[in-house]
């Protein structure tokens, strides 16, 4: 197409002279359009990625486990809403109830919700996609020929992120779409638009924690030179917390400020405690989850001093509006998204600055 | 100006551009635009360790140049430094006249790199990893279909392209490493070991094919290895790496020159008509002028080795063992000149400059 002569020793289909060419292969247009497109390193790596992902077996597992855990609260739930909705009846958010009440399998055992359940695999599903995503590439001897091609290092990190993001984004969409048409054809009641966009608010805020877990995972996969190890702390990291995160902040608790039997002291104990808890992902996330989707929850923090104890005991049971659950939780909410981004942040500079070899 | 007939002008034996003679030429003199890759004092520092020392390296379009040297010598670091990889301590580097710590994607795209013990995604098929390489290098869709067989077929994959590269040997994974080094149509080639696993009739091939490339396509390759009779078979130029320093570099011949201790040796087969003969035939070899040496094979069949100093008078020597063994009745069957093999050079170089060296080097 250029008039001027190509510079010498350049490569690429420019160099071919306008020799005797079989009119089939000329079709200038489609040319220009693949050419003067010239899609970014990140994305072809990100491409890459996502079809790997979609094609992997561990898409499919977690697809299938995710299932589950949501299907089995599901089904009691809708069950007791169902039962409960002709005396309910004019009370408001009756669909998202699916969602957060932790329904009871016999008059004394109850289970964790459906958010619940999403809070406990959700690591599983961020960890899955990163926690071999760099050092994979290194045991397979593919990133030194990867890196020689034309793309910026970065493009490489970038695209696994961004393709991680997209696979996550999916399996949350599929899994809450598949619970809402069950929920719709089980209890037939239709989603008032202020609980679609509670959903909405709370499939993003599951979405930033599951990511949070995936740049956690990606970190890991730059640290740590063995796939099978940075699954091994990655995995252990997410036990420590569901398991043992509520005992830890206990003893840490006790220990700084020791329980002597008057109320201040429960009330400080209790506060401090509030605040270690804070510092657990998980534990932003649960309380995210609750005040987004429940209009009911109109506090996410225990009350720290006696006054404050007994005005919350004095309050008139009311229900928020969205804004207002919104806003009770941003704090959450932004310190998941400063979690991701340092996790990712680090990764990224610690990437940038191995060796290619090694 | 389609897509379509990308890789055609590969298949004419035209060079794509200059001239070939211009090349012979270059040896001498080399004119600037020939100069693919170019280092001055290239330096690379691991905290103490000097894995590249000063080093100044040239290779021409059109060439082949083998970089020769131990494990641990510092070759894959340069090969780094040239794709810019990795930033250069000191000194500077340009590949096809550009430098690659400060335009690595430009240089990227006009040179193709296997790396040691390359490596393909195990799940996807031969196919589809190099088709991976084609987007990543923003080749239209068609134009990489078509190089992609065209690369398959020049390295001898295209049965096995749609399996799974997890079911290929090690030998068909550096083949195909050789055709994702291919798929972008290169100017500059550059391979790190890349016929150590396959079999000595597929390196043939492989080896034949390079020499096809530089010939017809004016590439230059860089490659390295320690697979010494390769590198004597197939490269132009050979540069003697150790302990991170290019200790020699030229070719063959004038390594030969440079690091030859000074004698040339000629084969000579003897068929004695009885052990008088025998006896007799060491005074008489030792008689010729020029002649330092004459010595039997260590078995009895095999032939004599005449050592001749200084190797100019080998050819006058050579003469004069025929004469004599007419005149004798020695009984020759046979005599030709020793060429003096890379491996020899290889150690000798390796003990001349670096004495503490000598010993790991076998």
């Amino acid at each position: 197409m250029t008039a001027e002569p190509m510079p010498l020793g350049s490569s690429g289909p420019g160099t071919v002279e306008a020799e005797p060419v079989d009119p089939l292969a000329a079709e200038p247009p489609v040319v220009r359009r693949e050419r003067s497109v010239p899609r970014a390193g990140w994305m072809v790596v990100a491409r890459k990625e996502f079809a790997d992902h979609l094609l992997s077996a561990r898409f499919v597992v977690l697809l299938i486990v995710l299932g589950i855990a949501a299907a089995i609260p599901l089904y009691f739930v809708a069950d007791a809403i169902r039962s409960a909705a002709p005396a309910a009846s004019g009370e408001q958010a009756l669909f998202i109830f699916l969602f957060w009440v932790a329904p009871k399998v016999s008059d004394t055992v109850s289970i964790p919700s459906v958010a619940g359940f999403f809070g406990i695999v959700a690591p599983l599903l961020g960890l899955a996609f990163a926690f071999d995503s760099i050092n994979g590439e290194r045991a397979q001897g593919t990133l030194p020929r990867l890196l020689s091609q034309p793309i910026h290092r970065d493009d490489v990190i970038n695209g696994k992120f961004a393709a991680g993001l997209a696979v996550i984004g999916l399996v949350i969409v599929a899994v809450v779409g598949f619970i809402g048409a069950f929920g719709i054809i089980r209890i037939g009641i239709v989603p008032a638009p202020a609980e679609l966009l509670r959903l909405i608010l709370w499939v993003i805020a599951t979405f930033v924690y599951v990511a949070m877990w995936l740049a956690f995972g990606m970190l890991l996969s730059v640290l740590v030179r063995r796939a099978a190890t940075s699954a091994l702390i990655g995995f252990g990291v997410w036990l420590l917390l569901s398991i043992f995160g509520g005992l830890i902040t206990e003893l840490v608790g006790g220990y700084l400020a020791p329980l002597t039997g008057s109320a201040e002291q429960v009330l400080a104990n209790n506060s401090l405690q509030e605040t270690i808890k804070r510092l657990r992902p998980d534990i932003l996330y649960g309380e995210a989850s609750r005040a987004l989707l429940s209009p009911q929850v109109t506090d996410v923090a225990t009350p720290a001093t006696v006054g404050a104890y007994q005005q919350a005991q004095q309050r008139i049971p009311s229900l928020l509006s969205l804004d207002q659950s919104f806003i009770l939780v941003w704090p959450q909410v932004v310190a998941l998204v400063a979690i991701t981004v340092a996790c990712f942040a680090i990764a990224y500079v610690r990437f940038m600055r191995q060796e290619v070899r090694a | 100006m389609t897509s379509g007939p990308r890789l055609a002008p590969k298949r004419k034996i035209a060079p794509r551009r200059g001239d070939p003679s211009a090349v012979k030429r270059a040896v001498v003199d080399p004119p600037d635009e020939l100069i693919r890759i170019s280092t001055r004092g290239l330096t690379k520092q691991y905290g103490e360790l000097t894995a590249v020392d000063a080093l100044d390296l040239d290779v021409r379009a059109g060439e082949i140049f083998g970089l020769l040297g131990q494990n641990g010598a510092g070759k894959t670091t340069t090969i780094l430094m040239l794709l810019g990889l990795t930033e250069p301590t000191a000194g500077t580097a340009r590949v096809v006249g550009l430098d690659p710590a400060r335009r690595p994607l430009e240089v990227k795209r006009r040179v193709g790199y296997m790396p040691d013990s390359v490596g393909f995604y195990s799940d996807l098929s031969g196919r589809e990893n190099l088709r991976y390489t084609a987007r990543l290098n923003r080749i239209p869709r068609d134009a990489a279909e078509e190089a992609i067989d065209e690369v398959l077929e020049q390295v001898g994959l295209t049965s096995r392209a749609d399996d799974p590269t997890d079911t290929y040997s090690r030998g068909m994974l550096q083949r195909l490493g050789i055709a994702d080094a291919l798929v972008k149509d290169p100017d500059v080639l550059i391979l790190d070991e890349p016929t150590t696993a396959i079999d000595p009739l597929g390196v043939t091939e492989i080896l034949d094919l390079l020499r096809d490339l530089v010939r017809q396509r004016q590439m230059a390759i860089l490659l390295s290895s320690h697979l010494l009779n390769q590198v004597q078979v197939v490269c132009d130029r050979i540069g003697i790496f150790a302990a991170g320093k290019l200790i020699g570099q030229g070719s063959m011949n004038e390594l030969a020159e440079r690091f030859g201790d000074g004698t040339a040796h000629i084969e000579v087969g003897f068929e004695f008509a009885d052990a008088a003969t025998a006896e007799r035939a060491p005074t008489l070899l030792r008689a010729i002028p020029d002649v330092v040496e004459a010595r039997p094979g260590e078995r009895p069949a095999d032939p004599w080795i005449v050592a001749v100093r200084p190797p100019s008078a080998e050819g006058r020597v050579r003469q004069a063992i025929l004469s004599l063994a007419a005149a004798e009745g020695l009984g020759l069957v046979s005599l030709r000149p020793l060429v003096p093999s890379l491996e020899e050079i290889y150690r000798q170089a390796v003990a001349r400059t670096l004495p503490a060296h000598a010993g790991a080097v076998r």
